[in-house]
């Protein structure tokens, strides 16, 4: 019984010194709700403050306070001009209710300093008023406080301590005088605000949502005043104004001031933000053009704190469970990591070090993000292949896709920093990797080295931004040469990376492309480069969880199947910041890159059922690269039967096929042998070729799309021979360059056999290439013109670049 | 990258034997393919067939490692055994200690064990035998040489040295840059 009473915690009450003794600041500065400022304020006398809370106590339509009394000693105290305005725009309370009394209420926190305005339209308090007007007497004696003024709700009904009244009292003076709240100050950095702010806090008062946050509408401090912050930084200030400006720009129809554009409020954000969270002027552009404005806060704000610690469970020495056993067992404290992952444990805390646990050393574990864990898992290695992995260092990758593979088939892991190589021998040792072998190369130098694997992954090295909060310097030494020089070697390194794959493999052909970025210059940039340039495709990554790609950014449009692509952010999925995109080699054949007649391929597109008649209505604008693609024919053609016989380390082992085996010099080979093949139409062996054709045309046809057949039988239709098949198949996607080449093969009429069959499968492919990249970009595929000239001798090629319209589009 | 000489190779397997005994053809002939020994500036890689002929197609100075790292041939051609060889001395170890949870820190360190850490040791133990150091919980922790014999390790005091220590996996940690 006797516990109950706490003698040490028992409130004084009544008149006394003891009494008036200061409740905590919360309560305290509750009573000091910015006075409502309106209009109306003017500094009055305390008689006349005592009749004008008398009339508004009288007008009060709704007299929320139980007591009577409390008008009378109101009247009194209050300063009405005050809360004049205030109690008529808010209508319902009487004056006490304005105020907030100490009384048991918690106010909230003083997030918004301006509030001058009470706008308590919801609240009903009870006010307790006994203590508050006993002590009414003293109000003059009370100091006055700089108002923090929180919502106004809870001041409704509440009595007022003296020191409340002395506080409104002041407010009143101050407002008269035109000065703002200190506190308010510290929003706006002029005093011209002063009275534009009134009119605005009224609005928002009637405004439905109380919003406690924004009692006084937030006013842009003209250009001249944000260089005040740059000297001293008042980091409370100005995160307080971020809050503001977002949630102004969140509503700007109806809270952005008048003659302020909405261009200045973002400057002043993207000010404050690099200010409050230090970045550097650039990133901070890029990252409000990528994120949207909440979404924005929330990413900084993951980047200041780190993501929690995660590891791997190398399979190849122990179990998951075992291991989350023998961790526990050393003092750990951890969590299988999430459904998406049998391996991954994350660790909250520790009472050892862990790298340096026993386990750790016998290579039970390995210390691994969660987001570098997605790409292996996209990748899904098989046993027995033959892997590439470009960029291992330290390792991580590189060991999942061992234990994947249960130590079976071959790694190669390669990484150009000899330093952090030394990392990757020491972790593969330790977790017992023995399937692997490790090399220092530029990545761009493969697939000469050695190439032909079954699958590729390329964690390329990135600008780091979405690993900002394991390395903050990132925030200021990025800039724009520096994203494009990273965009610049990725592109480089992907497309020898492609060039590694050998499409061919019977269980592999993939690769995936991952960076640690969030820059859409170095992640769907580039993997849209690459599907333009080579024949790849997009699938799926077999993650069902993160962000897709985007197909379209600001000026830059992408491919529609880079929705595929996942994208992984530290504030949503609290991992690092991570894109993957994982494709698909359908054809070893590297695309032939058209530098003039990209823009000409437009209408080529159009023709392809038909095309020999098409080709010559085409040709006309591919006449200048047919003219170059003829030289290059010609050339071609003449090294074509050696070429014929090439085979690439990739394994293209087809017969027909393995002459089309990439070759860094076939680029002009394909393209002129496509050309050829088209061209070859006339009478030559067309029997022959037909048969060819369509025998390698049905060999591919499971990988082609099955439109591509259908065009394909289409065409058979037409009494054309097999070049009409050849160009038949392109012509689904973009024909211009079939279409050429046939008509200026069909006066050349020579059909080489070996020829003939690489070409139906390079315009087989390119149109293949050509669809899957779906730009409108007129004739991008490589060597478009299969009826390239390069088969008959130089001379019937001549004519054929004299036809005219007939001319092969040849790039 | 090229094959062991007669003269390197003996001196490996020797070295080799010491703590594997015969079980040494085990590592030559396995069921599972053929492997092979390979020396690459001075060290000893132990590696199958498969991978060896894809790293055969990498130049010498860009070749950093392939399979497993045995150990290297020092400049006066001896052959001295690294921790990253624990994998497969682990399993054909013939002799094996044991040591106590409080003793495993110190041995991680590059210490030698002492009696008192001591928790089991093979029978017939001879001294100067090869050794392969494991946990409780038989986890492999490293090598070394047994300084008594099993006889002798009863009757020693508790600080005596029982097991000198030659290579454990806490060089993972504290020599990286000397595995390769």
């Amino acid at each position: 019984m006797g516990r109950k009473l706490d003698p040490t915690k028992k409130e004084k009450r009544g008149p006394g010194r003891k009494a008036r003794k200061q409740k905590g600041a919360e309560t305290e500065l509750a009573r000091f709700l910015p006075a409502v400022s309106d209009e109306n304020s003017k500094r009055l006398s305390s008689r006349a403050r005592k009749r004008a809370a008398k009339r508004r106590l009288g007008s009060a339509e709704v007299p929320k306070t139980n007591k009577s009394p409390e008008a009378k000693p109101l009247p009194g105290k209050l300063p009405k001009g005050i809360f004049a305005g205030a109690v008529q725009t808010a209508g319902k309370k009487g004056p006490q209710s304005l105020f907030n009394a100490a009384q048991g209420k918690k106010r909230p926190a003083p997030s918004s300093d301006e509030e001058e305005e009470e706008e308590d339209s919801e609240e009903d308090d009870v006010v307790n008023q006994g203590d508050l007007w006993g002590s009414e007497d003293d109000a003059d004696m009370v100091d006055d406080y700089g108002a923090d003024s929180n919502s106004e709700d809870e001041e409704e009904g509440e009595e007022l301590l003296p020191i409340e009244r002395a506080a409104r009292k002041q407010k009143v003076r101050e407002a008269a005088a035109g000065v703002q709240w200190s506190e308010e100050e510290t929003e706006d950095e002029e005093e011209e605000v002063t009275p534009e702010s009134g009119p605005s806090k009224e609005e928002e008062a009637d405004g439905g949502l109380q919003i406690n946050v924004d009692e006084e509408p937030f006013v842009l401090p003209p250009a001249g005043e944000m260089e005040q912050d740059i000297l001293a930084p008042d980091l409370q200030r100005v995160h307080k104004r971020i809050q503001d400006i977002v949630g102004i720009l969140r509503d700007f129809g109806a809270q952005r001031e008048e003659g302020r554009s909405r261009s200045e409020y973002l400057n002043r954000l993207k000010k404050d933000l690099a200010t409050y969270y230090s970045y550097g002027d650039f990133l901070l552009g890029k990252l409000m053009d990528l994120f949207p404005l909440s979404e924005l806060v929330e990413f900084l704000e993951a980047n200041e704190v780190p993501r929690p610690v995660t590891l791997r469970t190398n399979t190849l020495k122990t179990r998951r469970r075992d291991l989350a056993q023998a961790l526990i067992n050393r003092g750990v404290n951890l969590d299988p990591l999430g459904k998406w992952s049998k391996t991954g444990l994350v660790v909250y805390d520790s009472s050892v070090p862990i790298g340096a646990t026993p386990e750790y050393l016998a290579g039970h574990y390995m210390l691994q993000g969660a987001s570098s864990m997605l790409p292996v898992m996209a990748l899904a290695p098989q046993e027995h292949e033959r892997i590439l992995d470009m960029c291992c260092a330290p390792g991580g990758k590189t060991s999942y896709m061992a234990q994947l593979m249960k130590n079976t088939g071959v790694i190669l892991a390669n990484d150009a920093n000899a330093e952090r190589l030394k990392s990757v021998v020491g972790n593969l040792h330790r977790l017992g990797v023995t399937n692997t072998v490790i090399s220092h190369y530029d990545g761009r130098q493969f697939p000469k080295v050695v190439g032909g694997f079954d699958r590729v992954l390329l964690d390329a090295p990135c600008s780091g931004t979405g690993v900002i909060s394991k390395d903050p310097a990132v925030k200021t030494n990025k800039d724009e040469k520096d994203i494009l020089r990273c965009a610049h070697l990725q592109k480089e390194l992907l497309l020898s990376a492609i060039d590694s794959v050998n499409a061919t493999s019977k269980t592999g052909g993939y690769l995936v492309y991952c960076t640690c970025s969030i820059m859409v210059e170095e992640n769907e940039w580039v993997v849209d480069y690459a599907l333009k340039k080579r024949n790849v495709r997009l699938v799926p990554t077999g993650l069902d969880f993160g962000q897709e790609g985007f197909t379209r950014f600001r000026e830059r449009r992408f491919h529609p199947s880079l929705r595929s692509a996942r994208r992984f952010y530290p504030h949503t999925h609290n991992m690092d910041g991570f894109f993957i995109a994982k494709f698909k080699k359908f054809s070893n054949s590297i695309p032939q890159s058209e530098t003039g007649n990209s823009e000409t391929a437009t209408p080529k597109n159009v023709d392809l059922p038909q095309v020999i008649p098409k080709s010559e209505n085409s040709s006309q604008p591919a006449k200048k690269a047919k003219g170059a693609a003829k030289t290059k024919q010609q050339l071609q053609k003449q090294q074509r039967p050696k070429k014929a016989s090439f085979q690439k380390p990739n394994g293209t082992s087809k017969g027909a096929d393995s002459e089309l085996s990439t070759v860094p010099s076939v680029r002009k080979t394909q393209a002129s042998s496509r050309c050829q093949d088209s061209s070859q139409p006339a009478g030559k062996a067309e029997g022959i070729r037909e048969s060819k054709v369509t025998g390698k045309l049905k060999q591919r046809s499971p990988k082609l799309q099955s439109s591509k057949k259908v065009a394909f039988l289409k065409q058979n239709a037409p009494p054309k021979g097999t070049d009409t098949e050849t160009l038949s198949v392109l012509s689904p996607s973009k024909t211009q360059a079939t279409l050429k080449p046939k008509d200026h093969h069909h006066p050349l009429g020579r059909a080489k056999g070996v020829e003939k069959q690489q070409l139906p499968e390079q315009p087989f492919k390119k149109a293949a290439f050509q669809k899957q990249n779906d730009t409108p970009k007129g004739p991008q595929p490589p060597t478009v013109s299969p009826i390239s000239s390069s088969r008959p001798p130089p001379a019937k090629r001549k004519k054929s670049q004299s036809r005219g319209n007939g001319q092969l589009l040849l790039s | 990258m090229r094959p062991l000489t007669e003269e390197e190779t003996r001196v490996m397997f020797e070295k080799i034997a010491k703590y594997i005994g015969e079980n040494l053809q085990l590592l030559v002939d396995r069921p599972d393919g053929t492997y092979c020994f390979r020396l690459h500036n001075d060290r000893v890689y132990y590696v199958s067939e498969k991978i060896m002929k894809l790293a055969a197609n990498i130049s010498g100075n860009k070749l950093v490692s392939l399979g497993t790292c045995f150990g290297k041939f020092t400049k006066t051609h001896k052959f001295r055994l690294h921790v990253t060889a624990l994998d497969y001395l682990a399993p054909y170890a013939k002799y094996k200690v044991w040591i106590k949870p409080g003793a495993e820190q110190s041995f991680l360190y590059g210490n030698h064990v002492l009696k008192s850490g001591l928790g089991r040791i093979t029978e017939n133990t001879s001294q100067y035998q090869g050794v392969v150091v494991y946990s409780m919980a038989d986890i492999p922790l490293g090598f070394g040489v047994a300084a008594k014999s099993t006889q002798d390790c009863r009757k020693v005091d508790p600080m005596a040295i029982v097991v000198f220590h030659q290579a454990d996996v806490g060089e993972y940690v504290r020599h990286e840059e000397t595995l390769t």
